[in-house]
C-alpha cells in the first residue's frame, strides 16, 4: 500500500514539479507587479486558446518530440547525447541541399529523399561521437557539445558561401540564408494553419520508437547496454556497437527534426549567427521533453506539447501583461530545474528503497508475500 | 555459569612474564566483560521486522556462536551491538549495567570490538599506522607511532601473533591482515570481540590458527561472538550456539548438546538433506581444455600464468583457492569476458580462444558468474527479459528482429516453474528478487540450454542453505547429463562435496590437480597457501 502510494507520487512528480515552478514564477510576477492569474490565463490562451494557438504549439512541439525520441534511445543506452543542436543543423543542411539541388522529381519523392538526407546527416553527426566513445573512450557529453560548435560554424560558413541564397549573394545585405524551397517541395499542411505534416510523422515515429525499444532485439540490446554493460556483454551483446548505434539513432532523429523544421516551417535555413538561428533550442529542449516524459517515447509526446505550449503561450503572456521577455526564459528555466530535480529526487527515493531492501537482505520476497496475502 | 569454571587468568607484567592472577583483568590490561546481555532487541525496517525481541548474551571465557541464514537478522543484531544501527526496542547490559551504544565509538569505549568480514584496513599504510588510525596521539599534534608499535608488539606477543608493526598491509596475507584487525580491536581495549564470518577468507590451516588464537583468548577471559554459517566450524569452536531465523531467536543451546542436523533444521525451518557424496558418473572424453592459458588481471598484479586444465564430459573439476588468486580471471578468460595473453582454450575439438561471449553461447558454453548482480542479471530488466538475455536474438524468442513476447513468456513460465524461482510475476524486475532467486534465475537460463560445459563461479556464495543445496543438486544433475563442469569456489566443503577432481589455484597458477582420493584437507590447504607439500618435505 505504502509502496503503491509512493509510486503514484513518482508518476505525478513532473506535474507537481511544474506546478511548483509556476508557483515560484507567480512570486516573480508579483514582484514585477503583474497579476499571476491574468498572466497564466494569457499563457494558457496563447498556448491552447484557439485553433491557431494549438497549431502553433504543435509546430513548436514537433522538433522537441523528434529530438526527444532520439534522446529516449540514446539515454536508454546510457549515452548522454547533448548534441541535438548540431545534429539538427547538419540534418537541415543535408535536407536543404537535396531540396535545392535535386530537380525533376515529384514533390513527395523529393521530400522523402530530403528527409532521409536529414536522417543521414544527423546520423553521421551523432555517429562520430558514438564511435569516439565506443572505441576511444571519449566522453560523449564533451564530444557532442564540440560537434554542436562545429556544426554551427559549418552552417555559418555554408550560408555565407556555397549555400547562400543567390538573391542575397547579389544584394548588398548578404543575409546568411539559403534560397527558399519551391512550393511543391514543402511539407504539406494538415489544417489551414502552420501545422505541417512533420507533426504527424513525429507522432507515428514515437509509436515506432516504442516498438523499437520494447519489441525488437535491437531495442532489447540498446536497453541492456544502458542498464548494465557487463551483463550485456555476458549476454553476447557487442556493447561498443550498440553504443554507436544508440548515438547514431539519436542523431538521426535530431537530423530529421532539422529537416522537418526547414521543410515544414521556415522553407530555408536562416541564421543570425547563433545556433538557435533556426533550431529554436530544440536540440536542448528535446532533452528536457524526453526527461519530462521519463524517457518513454509515448510520454514524450505530451511532454513535448507541454514545452511547446509553454514557449508559445509565454509570448502571448509577455504581450498581455507586459513583463520582460527575460521572465519567460526564467519561467522556462524554472520548469526545467524543478522537473530535473524532481527526477533526481525520484531516483534518490528509489535508491533509498533499494538500500533499505539491501540492508535486510531478503525483504523483496517478504514484501511480495505480503502483497499476495494482502490481495 | 561458564565463567565460574574459568581457570585463573594470566597477565603480562612489565618483564613480559605471565603472571597468573585471579582478577578481572585481561592479558591486554583491559577490564574483563563478565557478561554482556542483549534483552528484547527489536529492529524494524520498512516492511520487515529484522530483529524481533531477540535475547542474546555472551560471557567472559566463552565463544557464543550466532548462526543463521542470510537475512535471519544476525548482522543487524551485531550492528546494533556495535552501535551502527539503533534498536527500536530493547536494552543492552554489560556487567549487569544498562548501556546505551549510539555509535561504534561508544561500543569501543564499552570494550566491544568487531572484526569485520571485509577488513577495514588501508592497504597502503603500515600495521602501526592502521592501528593508530582514528585515535588521538599521545603526543598531541605529533605522531606517536613508536609507542603504538611498542604496544602492538606487546599485544602480539600475548597471542604469538607475529606481526611486524612496520609492514605494509598489502604485503600481508589475508590471515595476517585478520590478525592486524584483532590487534586493532585489542589495542582499542576490546574485552568482547565480534568476529563476523572470520573464516570465509582463510585456508584450512589459517582457520586452525585462528581457532587456536580464539581458544587462548577464551581461556584468558575474553568474550567472543562468532558469526558463521559453516556448521562444522560452529560445532568445533563454540561453547554455545544461538540460531536466528527470520529475525527471531529460534534456540540457544550448549554446542555439545546439539548436532549439525539440529542446527541446520533450526536455521532453515525444515530438514535438510546434505549433499555429502555422489555416485560416480560416466566420465567421457575431454570437453573443455586449457593449454598454457595466461591473462592479465585488473589490479596490475599477477594474472593467470600458464594454466593447463582438462575437464571431461560428466566431470566436475573443483577449483580451490583463497579469494583473490585469479579465480575471476580464470572464469572470465574461458567465457570470453576477458582477453587471453597466451595459450589456447578448446571446447570439444574446436578452439574457442578469443571468441566473444555470444559465440560461446552458440557453442553451448554456460557461465554462472561470480558477481551475479553485475554480470549475471540486469537489475532493471524483468525476470522474463533476464531469462532470454543470452538467446534474445534466437528463435523462438525473436524473429526477424522482433521479440516474440508470447514465446518468451511461455518459456519464462516454464523455467520459473522448473527451477522454483520465487517471483510475484515474470514482469517483476530482477533487483526485487532475493539473492537465492536471482541465482535460480541465472541457473535456469544457463542450465536449461543443456550446455556442453559450465563454468560455475562461486555459485552458492551468499545463498542460504536451501538455495545452495538446490544449486549444487542442479550442478550434479548436469554432470549426470554429461556436461563438463568447472566449479570455482572458495568454500572448501563445497569443493569436496561436489568435485571429481580438485585443482588448486594460487596467484594465478595451478599448483596441482588432485583426484578425490588424493585430496585431503591438509594437502589442499597447503597448496592453497602456495606450498607444495612434497617440496616442503624435501626442504
Amino acid at each position: 500500500m505504502k509502496s503503491r502510494l509512493s509510486s503514484l507520487l513518482d508518476a505525478f512528480l513532473p506535474v507537481l514539479a511544474t506546478l511548483a515552478a509556476l508557483l515560484v514564477g507567480a512570486i516573480m510576477l508579483l514582484l514585477l507587479k503583474a497579476n499571476p492569474l491574468v498572466a497564466y490565463k494569457a499563457l494558457w490562451d496563447g498556448a491552447f486558446g484557439s485553433t491557431n494557438a494549438v497549431a502553433e504549439t504543435l509546430v513548436k512541439a514537433t522538433p522537441f518530440l523528434l529530438v526527444g525520441l532520439g534522446i529516449c534511445i540514446s539515454f536508454r543506452a546510457n549515452v548522454m547525447n547533448v548534441g541535438g543542436e548540431g545534429q539538427m543543423i547538419i540534418g537541415a543542411i543535408f535536407a536543404t541541399w537535396v531540396g535545392l539541388n535535386v530537380k525533376g522529381m515529384p514533390g513527395w519523392v523529393l521530400i522523402t529523399l530530403a528527409m532521409l538526407a536529414g536522417v543521414l546527416g544527423g546520423g553521421i553527426w551523432g555517429g562520430i561521437p558514438g564511435i569516439l566513445k565506443a572505441y576511444f573512450n571519449v566522453n560523449e557529453i564533451l564530444s557532442t557539445i564540440m560537434m554542436n560548435a562545429i556544426a554551427v560554424q559549418l552552417m555559418n560558413y555554408l550560408l555565407r558561401g556555397p549555400m547562400i541564397d543567390p538573391a542575397q549573394a547579389k544584394a548588398a545585405s548578404q543575409i546568411p540564408q539559403t534560397a527558399r524551397l519551391e512550393e511543391i517541395y514543402r511539407l504539406p499542411r494538415l489544417v489551414p494553419t502552420r501545422l505541417h505534416f512533420g507533426a504527424l510523422i513525429a507522432v507515428i515515429l514515437a509509436i515506432l520508437v516504442y516498438v523499437l525499444l520494447w519489441r525488437t532485439t535491437l531495442g532489447f540490446r540498446i536497453r541492456a547496454v544502458g542498464e548494465n554493460p557487463d551483463a550485456a556483454k555476458y549476454g553476447g551483446i557487442k556493447v561498443q556497437r550498440y553504443v554507436v548505434i544508440a548515438l547514431l539513432l539519436g542523431g538521426a532523429f535530431a537530423g530529421l527534426a532539422g529537416a522537418t523544421q526547414v521543410f515544414g516551417v521556415n522553407y530555408r535555413i536562416i541564421t543570425d549567427g547563433s545556433s538557435t538561428g533556426f533550431t529554436g533550442n530544440a536540440g536542448f529542449n528535446g532533452i528536457v521533453a524526453a526527461l519530462f516524459g521519463q524517457l518513454h517515447p509515448l510520454l514524450t509526446i505530451p511532454a513535448s506539447i507541454f514545452f511547446g505550449g509553454l514557449l508559445v503561450g509565454a509570448n502571448t503572456m509577455q504581450r498581455m501583461v507586459q513583463v520582460p521577455s527575460a521572465l519567460i526564459t526564467a519561467l522556462n528555466g524554472l520548469v526545467v530545474i524543478f522537473v530535473v530535480s524532481s527526477e533526481i529526487w525520484r531516483k534518490k527515493r528509489q535508491r533509498r528503497r533499494e538500500v533499505v531492501a539491501l540492508q535486510i537482505n531478503e525483504p523483496p520476497e517478504t514484501q511480495a508475500k505480503s502483497k499476495e496475502t494482502g490481495a | 555459569m561458564i565463567s565460574e569454571v574459568l581457570p585463573d587468568f594470566r597477565y603480562l607484567d612489565s618483564n613480559k612474564e605471565y603472571v597468573m592472577v585471579k582478577s578481572n583483568t585481561l592479558p591486554s590490561g583491559q577490564t574483563r566483560i563478565d557478561n554482556m546481555e542483549i534483552c528484547g532487541i527489536t529492529k524494524r525496517f520498512p516492511g520487515v521486522l529484522a530483529n524481533d525481541h531477540i535475547d542474546f548474551d555472551v560471557k567472559s571465557g566463552e565463544v557464543h556462536a550466532l548462526l543463521g541464514e542470510n537475512g535471519a537478522g544476525k548482522s543487524t543484531l551485531m550492528k546494533i551491538l556495535y552501535g551502527i544501527y539503533h534498536p527500536d526496542e530493547g536494552e543492552i547490559f554489560i556487567n549487569q549495567k544498562p548501556v546505551t551504544i549510539n555509535s561504534p565509538m561508544d561500543a569501543i569505549k564499552s570494550g566491544i570490538g568487531m572484526i569485520h568480514q571485509h577488513f577495514m584496513l588501508v592497504q597502503t599504510l603500515t600495521v602501526a599506522e592502521n592501528v593508530a588510525l582514528g585515535l588521538l596521539s599521545s603526543r598531541g599534534l605529533l605522531t606517536d607511532l613508536d609507542r603504538v608499535s611498542k604496544r602492538i608488539i606487546e599485544l602480539a606477543d600475548i597471542y604469538n601473533l607475529k606481526i611486524d608493526p612496520d609492514a605494509y598491509i598489502w604485503q600481508l596475507s589475508v590471515g595476517q591482515q585478520q590478525r592486524v584487525e584483532i590487534i586493532k580491536a585489542l589495542y582499542r581495549g576490546a574485552a568482547l570481540l565480534i568476529l563476523d564470518e572470520p573464516t570465509a577468507v582463510l585456508t584450512p590451516q589459517e582457520v586452525e590458527e585462528l581457532f587456536a588464537i580464539m581458544r587462548q583468548m577464551v581461556k584468558d577471559g575474553y568474550a567472543l561472538i562468532f558469526i558463521s554459517h559453516k556448521l562444522h566450524e560452529v560445532i568445533e569452536i563454540s561453547n554455545r550456539v544461538t540460531v536466528l531465523r527470520n529475525g527471531k531467536r529460534i534456540s540457544t543451546h550448549l554446542t555439545s548438546e546439539t548436532t549439525k542436523e539440529d542446527l541446520a533444521r533450526w536455521m532453515v525451518g525444515h530438514d535438510i538433506e546434505f549433499i555429502t557424496s555422489h555416485e560416480k558418473s560416466n566420465v567421457g572424453e575431454v570437453l573443455l581444455k586449457l593449454e598454457n592459458v595466461s591473462c592479465n588481471s585488473d589490479n596490475g598484479r599477477h594474472g593467470l600464468s600458464d594454466v593447463s586444465l582438462e575437464i571431461h564430459s560428466g566431470e566436475i573439476l573443483g577449483i580451490a583457492g583463497v579469494s583473490g588468486n585469479c579465480q575471476l580471471e580464470l572464469a572470465e578468460t574461458i567465457t570470453g569476458m576477458r582477453k587471453t595473453t597466451g595459450g589456447h582454450i578448446y571446447l570439444g575439438p574446436d578452439e574457442i580462444t578469443g571468441l566473444a561471449p555470444g559465440e560461446l553461447t552458440e557453442r553451448m558454453l554456460s557461465y554462472i558468474p561470480e558477481e551475479r548482480m553485475r554480470d549475471g542479471v540486469i537489475r532493471n530488466f524483468s525476470v522474463a527479459e533476464n531469462m532470454i538475455l543470452r538467446e534474445h536474438h534466437k528463435s523462438p524468442y525473436s524473429r526477424s528482429g522482433f521479440l516474440r513476447l508470447k514465446d518468451i513468456s511461455a518459456h519464462t513460465d516454464e523455467l520459473i516453474e522448473q527451477f522454483q524461482v520465487k517471483t510475484p510475476s515474470q514482469a517483476t524486475l530482477a533487483k526485487n528478487l532475493s539473492g537465492g532467486n536471482i541465482q535460480k534465475l541465472v541457473l535456469a537460463r544457463e542450465i536449461s540450454r543443456n550446455p556442453r560445459a559450465i563454468i560455475a563461479a562461486q555459485p552458492t556464495r551468499g545463498l542460504d542453505i536451501g538455495a545452495s543445496e538446490y544449486v549444487r543438486a542442479q550442478l550434479l544433475e548436469q554432470r549426470k547429463a554429461g556436461a563438463a563442469i568447472m566449479l570455482i569456489s572458495e568454500d572448501l566443503d563445497e569443493i569436496f562435496a561436489l568435485s571429481d577432481r580438485i585443482a588448486v589455484i594460487y596467484e594465478g597458477k595451478i599448483m596441482d590437480v588432485l583426484t578425490c582420493e588424493e585430496a585431503t584437507r591438509e594437502r589442499v590447504g597447503l597448496l592453497m597457501a602456495g606450498v607444495h607439500p612434497k617440496k616442503k618435505a624435501s626442504a
